[in-house]
């Protein structure tokens, strides 16, 4: 069906997808916010958690970061194709973006595969409790991202919504950022 | 189940517009709507009847107070697990599936959209989603009852260890679904609530500036930024709860390098906002209906709003007092005290801004003026009493006495029955194009509010005289079987049992006026906002003739220089 | 930054990009020194910058009207209100009638340099040096 006129308007001066998105971001970073602030408060209070943060394979972590920023640039250029209203490169450019999601989460994978076989599970203690959480919420938010993303590239090819690939970007940025904040919290800082 | 009580038959049919292009079947209408007002309808008798489940929980445990051991009729013997269970939901229920639902979904999904003059909500599916979340939400707090170990029974703040151990909670399955529930119940009000924002920031009619919108859309607005920034840790720490529960973290467990005054934290961060997340809409549906019915200007109208986003920020710092005897830090406790205090300044500023718009006004005693002048009222002895408990050296002798449970009573019932029976009485004409009879509705006035102070008074003085909250029977502690308490307990429960009784004259009241009541016309009481310029009910779209403009502010009455005394928010100058 | 940020060339994007890979390779070679101050430094100062790079530059948050900044902070300010609030008693090991028994056990362990950073030690408390400092337990309520 097409939308009510109520989705046209722009009282804010802000479209009303680019605005919503911009909410749903700001309610996320209550729910990073209350977890990641939980673990700091354990953090300062345990010099022991360096110790257990040591375990943690930083290469790995590293290259995570890497594959996400990289996913990011694939994201904007995506977003800057749709914008010049080219939107079957802004449709590959958002596979390329979901590759990375993809190979993020195999790294991901491969990590904590190595790590529980290794004795390093979430019931180990609550350093790595909180480690499988906070990584947790935010490959489900990964996820979530690429489930999506695919919807949208399969619209933006046909030249439809390209509106939707800056949304949808805006999005992957953000989870971008989470990411940019874990890796010193659970990987570097020691 | 609610979703399929047909509303607002009639109009719906309409041909306009950018939709509605062809017939729509029962299931597209009734059960999968995209139409606001339908969604609010769901929201609306998915709210009235988890109410009607709550009320039964209230019905079984007061029972089992002041009559000990007996076979409570419909019920049977509660046992003490039935008990913890049944006080438990009551608490949940109530507020996350009847104040949150009614107040800000329900209201929220029917008013926006037609206050500020657009067709829909922004987007009509996230709307949807939104309250099939919240059904299935609905579904699993109550399917916990039907599961082995019974539902959760560790009260409706889920403390650890006692929410997280199986062993003392004795409901493992039931625990988590409680979690799940909840969990699920906020992503629902998320979803609904970024609709709410979105949709009264960007789709005002045109004309309609920042001072132009009526209260109750700010309110719910504010209500739903308060809700979304203060949800977040919560959802985290339900995560965290869900996997103590199943996976055998130790995230709220002391013994195993975890920390449960963290899950206050967790918990009560959101939870005080959230009792201004519920307040808000109410406060908002009683500045419309008393300028209404006191052909009035309100009196202060960004006094009110400024005074409501004071009481948002302030109510992020005020949660720990909630925790002054879980042994927090006791300088923190002084902090807490001095933000609870200050905080009952903006609320006081409200409540006397609502008196000066009563006063010299033309007050007609509807029902629902009887329901707005009774929240103020009402709400004014919960204000008062939360004075009492805000300070921290009060409360160590307070905490967890039926005092506090008549405090938050005599705040979250004016908000959540006393507000929604204002806003659904105001705005039953607009919803079923009848009007409802008014004999009846006093009726049920009088009667809900007598006995109401006739349950929560008398429990004012037993909680002073030391009757602790989250006892199955008092008769197991001699200074509180004392045959005077006994006497209170049984007078508080047979004024619920009244006041339960007392809710079928309104369902009566429902069903007669909507089906033989006389017709309502648009605007019966000759109000200024724009869903009063609407068709009633109004049509998919709502104004099929074009949308409307907007000229001036929602409280223009008795203007000197116009005959009427009504001047409507569309009409030209 | 401007309301047109389409107007920017895809190289605008590879340019930041490329800063973003210095910033991390500096963030990561940071503790390897194994300075305290400077881990903190290029650890979570970086990962500031980081972040503002994106947030401006990919995201366009000065292309969105003011208030959507605003909100933004708004929701940060608050995590740190509950940061504040909730901190001084999470910290503790032991305060008004609780103690956390796990907590002093490990703290205990840590400084007598029996716990090694593997995978099965209870979770610990790094000796509060000035004392006052206990992490909690509302275990021990009476």
């Amino acid at each position: 069906m097409s939308r009510p006129i109520a989705t046209t308007r722009s009282m804010a001066g802000i479209p009303t997808a680019r605005l919503a998105v911009w909410w749903i971001i700001a309610s996320e970073i209550a729910i990073f916010g209350g977890v990641l602030g939980s673990y700091l408060m354990h953090r300062l209070a345990h010099g022991i958690w360096a110790d257990y943060a040591a375990n943690t394979n930083e290469w790995l972590g590293l290259t995570n970061t890497f594959i996400l920023l990289t996913s990011s640039l694939a994201a904007v250029l995506a977003h800057q194709a749709a914008e010049r209203g080219d939107g079957k490169r802004a449709a590959n450019l958002l596979y390329a973006t979901c590759a990375g999601g993809l190979a993020f989460l195999c790294v991901k994978a491969y990590e904590w595969n190595y790590e529980i076989s290794h004795g390093m599970t979430i019931t180990s203690n609550t350093f790595w409790s909180f480690y499988y959480t906070a990584a947790g919420i935010h490959a489900l938010h990964v996820i979530a991202g690429c489930i999506l993303m695919l919807f949208v590239a399969q619209t933006a090819k046909r030249n439809e919504e390209l509106h939707r690939v800056e949304i949808i970007g805006v999005y992957w940025h953000f989870v971008d950022v989470v990411w940019i904040f874990l890796f010193p919290l659970l990987y570097i800082a020691k | 189940m609610a979703e399929s009580i047909p509303v607002g038959h009639g109009a719906d049919h309409a041909d306009h517009g950018d939709h509605g292009h062809h017939e729509m079947s029962f299931t597209e209408k009734y059960v999968f709507p995209l139409d606001h007002k339908m969604i609010a309808m769901q929201y609306m008798f998915t709210g009235m009847f988890m109410a009607i489940i709550g009320g039964f929980f209230a019905y079984v445990f007061r029972m089992q107070l002041a009559f000990p051991g007996i076979e409570v009729p419909g019920f049977g013997v509660v046992t003490p697990a039935a008990y913890n269970s049944l006080v438990t939901n009551h608490g949940t229920i109530m507020i996350f599936w009847v104040a949150m639902p009614v107040l800000i979904a329900a209201f929220g999904n029917y008013l926006i959209p037609l206050m500020i003059g657009a067709d829909d909500m922004v987007f009509p599916k996230i709307n949807r989603l939104s309250y099939q979340v919240f059904l299935v939400s609905a579904f699993v707090i109550l399917g916990a009852f039907f599961v082995e170990g019974g539902a959760f029974g560790g009260a409706w703040t889920a403390y650890p260890p006692l929410s997280t151990k199986a062993e003392y909670n004795l409901s493992g399955l039931g625990s988590t679904m409680w979690i799940t529930a909840v969990f699920l119940e906020f992503v629902a009000f998320l979803l609904g609530g970024i609709n709410f924002i979105t949709t009264a920031m960007n789709s005002r009619a045109p004309g309609m500036k920042m001072w132009d919108i009526p209260m109750v859309v700010w309110m719910i607005v504010i209500a739903s930024i308060l809700f979304m920034l203060s949800v977040g840790p919560l959802l985290a720490g339900g995560i965290m709860m869900i996997f103590d529960q199943n996976l055998g973290t130790a995230f709220f467990d002391p013994d195993r390098g975890g920390d449960p005054i963290l899950w206050q934290h967790l918990f009560w961060f959101f939870g005080h906002p959230e009792v201004y997340v519920v307040l808000l809409p109410a406060v908002g549906i009683v500045a419309d209906v008393i300028t209404t019915f006191s052909r009035k200007k309100l009196f202060g109208y960004k006094t009110v709003l400024y005074t409501a986003i004071g009481t948002g920020v302030l109510s992020f710092t005020v949660w720990a007092h909630h925790q002054f005897i879980a042994g927090i830090d006791p300088r923190m406790a002084n902090v807490f005290t001095v933000t609870t205090l200050l905080i009952s300044v903006p609320i006081a500023e409200m409540l006397f801004v609502y008196i000066a718009t009563l006063y010299g006004g033309s007050i007609t005693l509807t029902t629902p003026m009887l329901w707005a002048l009774a929240f103020i009222f009402e709400f004014l002895i919960g204000g008062v009493t939360g004075i009492f408990l805000g300070a921290s050296g009060n409360d160590i002798f307070m905490h967890d006495t039926y005092f506090v449970l008549a405090h938050f009573h005599y705040t979250f019932y004016p908000i959540a029955i006393i507000g929604t029976f204002a806003g659904f009485t105001y705005w039953f004409p607009k919803m079923f194009g009848k009007m409802m009879n008014e004999g009846l509705g006093k009726l049920h006035f009088w009667l809900t509010i007598l006995t109401f102070n006739g349950i929560f008074l008398p429990l004012f003085v037993l909680g002073a005289a030391g009757q602790h909250r989250r006892i199955y029977d008092f008769q197991n502690y001699p200074e509180l079987a004392q045959p005077w308490m006994q006497d209170i307990r049984q007078f508080a429960t047979i004024c619920l049992c009244v006041m339960l009784g007392a809710q079928l004259i309104f369902f009566y009241n429902v069903i007669k006026s909507w089906m033989s009541g006389p017709a309502s016309g648009k605007n019966p009481w000759r109000a200024n906002t724009l869903e009063w310029t609407a068709a009633s009910p109004p049509p998919h779209g709502n104004w099929p003739e074009g949308l409307p403009n907007v000229y001036r502010g929602p409280y223009e009455y008795s203007h000197p220089d116009r005959e009427e005394d009504y001047w409507p928010q569309n009409e030209p100058a | 930054m401007s309301d047109d940020h389409a107007a920017h060339g895809d190289s605008h994007y590879v340019k930041i990009w490329a800063y973003l890979l210095v910033f991390l390779i500096i963030s990561f070679v940071g503790p390897m020194l194994e300075i305290q101050w400077l881990t903190l430094v290029t650890a979570f100062g970086i990962a500031g910058i980081k972040a503002y790079l994106v947030v401006v530059n990919f995201m366009h948050i000065n292309a969105a009207p003011r208030f959507v900044t605003y909100a933004v902070t708004t929701t940060l300010v608050f995590m740190l209100l509950f940061f504040a609030g909730a901190a001084p008693d999470v910290m503790q090991s032991s305060g008004t009638n609780w103690i956390k028994p796990a907590w002093i056990e490990a703290e205990r362990a840590y400084e007598a340099g029996e716990v090694s950073g593997g995978g099965h030690g209870e979770a610990a408390g790094h000796g509060d040096e000035h004392g006052d400092g206990h992490e909690e337990a509302a275990g021990a309520h009476h």
